[in-house]
């Protein structure tokens, strides 16, 4: 299996590297097929966007790059490696000494990551005092400074407030100034504005966005919000039923998109649409991971399917450096797919 | 006008459908599959029913008429020809009376328990879906009763009405309504609140439709678990009453009285002794775990 | 679009108020969340009113006011011409007003099959029980699910779209002529929410039905929605065609709003935020103009009184509760043209 590559550039090593990564769970009645051969390399300072819809896997390959996975219920194979280590072989200390380190996540609830017995400075101070061996008083300033990064107003008062005492976007920033108190290399980000209010979002994802140009990390951000993944990623990779079906660069993936699936996915939501008439939904039900077909997996929705769609899983196609589909109807030339329209925003 | 089709089915939906028909199963009758795999609840189960046969057909199982007695007779011990497991401290015969006694002691558990549970339900019920005055005129209520410990209540109801079978099951529903009660109030409010009944009285519907048809059927299971565990604790407390003198009265055959009776034979034959204390154990052995497996059951992740 | 020539709107909201008391605190001190406060606004038969706004802003309160599942502290409710409480009975309303909430799991009672749960309205009506079902096979058809197939299951057997059909069918089962979509789509994956929105489109022509569609996704309101309203905090802010609000907003807060959208092109990625902070809290909302506090042309005027709602002079159907936009209201900007379009 070709494996696409990040950039053009391979001198500088990615940061992060999956090779063939494959997560099982095994349940009394089926194993899940949860992920299913994702392979993709990020340069440090770029941000990988996945998109896919509820059931694709992105969540779950968010998480077996931080090995963050019930240990008894799924199997993971393949290689991670992430600013140098190999995650799925590091033992458990080792493995605690990266995370928040190296590697940090931030999620859609900011109360699975803050502790609400704890105020916001306590917890950040404790994260630095415990990776960086810092002294209290240094670790509590710098609290405040990342409270100030992350502009939460008032960041003085606000290191002696608890969770609760935030209102959302707050606890957002708190969150993400919690993430990144030790500096990390790779920031995971899983959906962590679906559960936002429009206006807060936006705050989130620019804030976000000059967060990671400045500090330079390598971003791994999940979505399954197209106009979301656009704002954030260099690249899109764009998930469905475990695997990547394209990944290339925002532009590309957005304006000559080289899969049925994507296509659909930007012609089907209410964006590409003219109000009033129908929208040309997507057919179907998303994939049973438990019982995946034989072939492409998006076939039984695809209006291009042929026979040999149900064939073989199709491999990967570099169509051009840094571009590459899973669709082997596009890969030959057979198929156009119609450029979806783009929504202007009204302007302010 | 023009005419619209109707949105078709999409193929797949009716594929991934049809492969599911066959498994479309209510929440009873998934309760049901799970029981059935349940070992241990099946094994209780059996043991129950045996007993029950053995106890409602007693005079099929027995030689003796439980209330013959001889002093010729008097403690004869376990193996004694026609009288395989001895005789009381009156010469009558202990197996005759322990199956005859089984009767009482399983009416007298479960008996209460029932009328507490119609009672309680209802109650509790009432209080939960209506919210304000009547809730908390059927709580407080509830609450003067809890106050009492449910030994100390059913010995005081007995001590005012008398001994006697009749007079045991009117104590224990009466120590058994508050907590039936609690538990009903407390299920019934948590179910008035979901999105379901919202839509349903959005329907329009009136109270009794909608504890009718939304209620009833979320708030029966959790009831029914806690009422089944009151069954093991009803057959102990009525054996306890039986035991005081408070409950049953002599000559009639019950677990707790004999318990009492056969104190005198603890020096000369303590297996006898211990018997009635055994059936006791048994069957409210049975009841608990048979209560713990339904209520596993019922634990089904939706 | 229904031919209907009435001269009165379908439903009529006038000063809608719902203030809920906040539990606890001492008895001189209590404090209230001002949910929905003067709320008015109309309904034509045969369109889609999208109602939009982010959280806090009442939007559903809103809809449990319209379905009188929660009692208004005072303002009224008109259908049709008559009025809730005198001239219609709760009961009527409901044969007519029927919703659909968000949580397709948490809205279907999980013990019972699909075709009751349809059924139960029928049922309490007085339809008689195979009439009921018969009419509850009917309307799975008609959401584009195989009664034989789906009348029997339960709700833990169906995915969310089906389940979402399913709360769409029980809502058409009285025959009801206006419809509340209380964040319907929302919870869907895109691609299923495209189907739910198609199938709402057709059973609002082969029904002829309206709308109320409240969402927090301002493309899914464009997209379906004839006429919007945009809330803030417990109060209309904006109101108007669907169009004229989208490509031209007035009132600050709705041009906020609507430029807080993630943009579509990557070649033009939103540069800074509209606003910051979270929507205030509503159990203390700011005196005056509510969003006075986040609005980057608050000036004393707007602490000092609230904007009544006011349909703009000139331009048919659009209303707009700000100062900016009344002229003679003491703002620096309303003896212009109010804000540039």
């Amino acid at each position: 299996m070709a494996l696409a590559p990040a950039s053009d550039n391979a001198s500088t090593s990615p940061v992060v590297s999956v090779e063939d990564l494959h997560v099982l769970f095994t349940t009394p009645d089926a194993v899940v097929h949860a992920v299913n051969g994702v392979s993709f390399a990020l340069e440090a300072g770029s941000v990988l966007g996945i998109l896919g819809e509820s059931g694709s896997g992105k969540t779950v390959t968010l998480r077996a790059l931080i090995r963050l996975l019930p240990a008894q219920r799924c199997r993971v194979e393949g290689r991670v490696t992430v600013a140098g280590h190999e995650i799925t072989s590091l033992s458990e200390t080792a493995l605690r000494d990266v995370r928040g380190t190296k590697i940090a996540m931030i999620f859609q609830e900011p109360m699975v990551a803050l502790d609400p017995v704890f105020t916001i400075g306590e917890q950040i101070a404790e994260t630095i005092v415990r990776h960086e061996g810092a002294a209290h008083a240094a670790a509590w300033r710098r609290a405040r400074d990342l409270l100030e990064m992350v502009q939460i107003p008032s960041a003085t008062r606000r290191l002696k407030s608890f969770p609760h005492e935030l209102s959302g976007g707050m606890r957002q920033r708190a969150m993400i100034a919690l993430a990144l108190s030790c500096r990390p290399a790779v920031l995971l980000a899983d959906e962590p504005t679906t559960a936002l209010d429009v206006t807060v979002q936006i705050q989130i994802i620019v804030l976000l966005r000059q967060l990671q140009r400045e500090l330079g990390m390598a971003v791994v951000f999940v979505t399954h919000d197209v106009g979301v993944a656009v704002e954030v990623a260099d690249r899109l990779a764009v998930m469905y039923a475990g695997r990547f079906v394209e990944t290339g660069p925002t532009e590309t993936v957005i304006e000559r998109p080289a899969h049925p699936y994507t296509a659909a996915l930007l012609t089907s939501t209410v964006l590409g649409a003219v109000s009033g008439h129908r929208l040309e939904a997507i057919t179907g039900t998303p994939p049973d991971v438990s019982l995946l077909p034989m072939g492409c997996s998006f076939a039984p929705r695809c209006r291009f399917a042929v026979d040999a769609c149900c064939a073989a899983t199709p491999p990967e196609f570099v169509l051009e450096p840094g571009h590459s589909t899973r669709c082997h109807r596009v890969a030959a030339g057979e198929i156009q797919l119609t450029r979806p329209g783009l929504v202007e925003r009204a302007s302010a | 006008m023009v005419e619209v089709p109707a949105v078709p089915v999409s193929p797949l939906d009716a594929a991934e459908a049809v492969g599911r028909a066959q498994q479309s199963k209510g929440y009873w009758q998934r309760v049901r599959t799970r029981l059935r795999q349940d070992k241990v609840t099946l094994a209780m189960a059996a043991v129950l029913a045996l007993l029950l046969v053995m106890v409602i057909f007693a005079p099929y199982f027995t030689l003796h008429d439980p209330y013959d007695g001889s002093v010729l007779r008097r403690l004869k011990p376990v193996g004694t020809p026609g009288y395989w497991l001895g005789t009381d401290e009156v010469g009558r015969d202990l197996w005759s009376r322990m199956l005859y006694g089984g009767r009482l002691s399983l009416l007298a558990g479960v008996v209460p328990v029932a009328s507490a549970l119609l009672i309680g339900g209802f109650l509790g019920t009432l209080a939960g879906y209506s919210g304000g005055l009547v809730n908390s005129a059927v709580m407080r209520l509830a609450d003067v009763l809890y106050a009492f410990p449910s030994v100390l209540l059913a010995i005081a109801i007995t001590g005012i009405l008398g001994s006697g079978l009749r007079n045991t099951i009117i104590a224990l529903t009466a120590a058994f309504v508050p907590p039936i009660i609690r538990i009903s109030e407390s299920v019934t409010t948590q179910a008035r609140h979901l999105d379901f009944v919202e839509a349903a009285r959005a329907s329009g519907a009136g109270v009794l439709m909608i504890i009718r048809y939304h209620i009833l059927n979320n708030v029966l299971g959790p009831i029914l678990v806690y009422a089944t565990s009151l069954i093991s604790i009803s057959i102990i407390l009525s054996a306890g009453l039986s035991f005081l003198g408070l409950g049953v009265t002599p000559p009639h055959p019950e677990w707790g009285l004999m318990l009492n009776s056969l104190r005198q034979a603890l020096w000369v034959d303590p297996v006898i002794c211990a018997m009635p204390g055994v059936m006791i154990f048994i069957t409210s052995m049975c009841f608990n775990l048979l209560s713990d497996g339904l209520r596993q059951a019922m634990d089904v992740r939706l | 679009m229904s031919a209907a020539t009435t001269s009165h709107p379908l439903l009529r909201v006038d000063r809608l108020t719902k203030h809920f008391p906040v539990r606890g605190g001492l008895p001189g001190r209590r404090q209230v969340v001002q949910a929905v406060d003067d709320v008015s606004f109309e309904v034509w038969a045969g369109e889609t009113l999208g109602i939009v706004g982010e959280s806090g802003c009442g939007k559903s309160t809103t809809a449990r006011l319209l379905m009188h599942l929660v009692r208004p502290d005072s303002g009224t409710i008109a259908f049709d011409g008559k009025t809730l409480g005198s001239a219609m009975s709760r009961r009527d309303l409901h044969r007519q007003m029927q919703m659909v909430f968000q949580d397709s799991y948490s809205s279907l009672n999980p013990r019972l099959p699909a075709a009751v749960s349809i059924a139960f309205g029928p049922l309490v009506h007085g339809v008689a029980k195979p009439a009921a079902l018969g009419r509850a096979a009917d309307l799975l058809q008609a959401v584009g699910l195989d009664p034989v197939v789906f009348a029997n299951r339960y709700p833990h057997e169906l995915s969310g779209g089906q389940r979402q059909r399913i709360n769409v069918a029980r809502a058409l089962a009285l025959e009801p002529r206006l419809v509340i979509l209380d964040e319907a789509v929302s919870a869907l994956d895109k691609s299923i929410e495209a189907q739910v929105l198609n199938l709402l489109l057709d059973l609002k022509d082969r029904f002829d039905l309206t709308y109320v569609f409240i969402s927090h996704d301002l493309n899914v309101v464009r997209f379906i929605s004839d006429r919007v309203m945009v809330m803030y905090l417990g109060k209309v802010v904006e109101l108007g065609p669907v169009n004229w609000i989208y490509r031209q907003p007035r009132h600050p807060y709705t041009r906020a709003l609507l430029s807080a959208m993630p943009s579509m092109n990557p070649r033009r990625r939103t540069m800074a935020a509209p606003l910051f902070g979270d929507p205030p809290n509503p159990i203390n909302p700011p005196s005056g103009c509510r969003f006075r506090t986040r609005c980057p042309y608050a000036e004393a005027i707007c602490a000092a009184l609230q904007p009544e709602l006011a349909e703009m002079p000139g331009e048919d159907g659009r209303a707009i509760a700000c100062h900016i936009h009344r002229p003679g209201s003491g703002h620096s900007r309303a003896t212009q043209a109010g804000l540039a379009a």
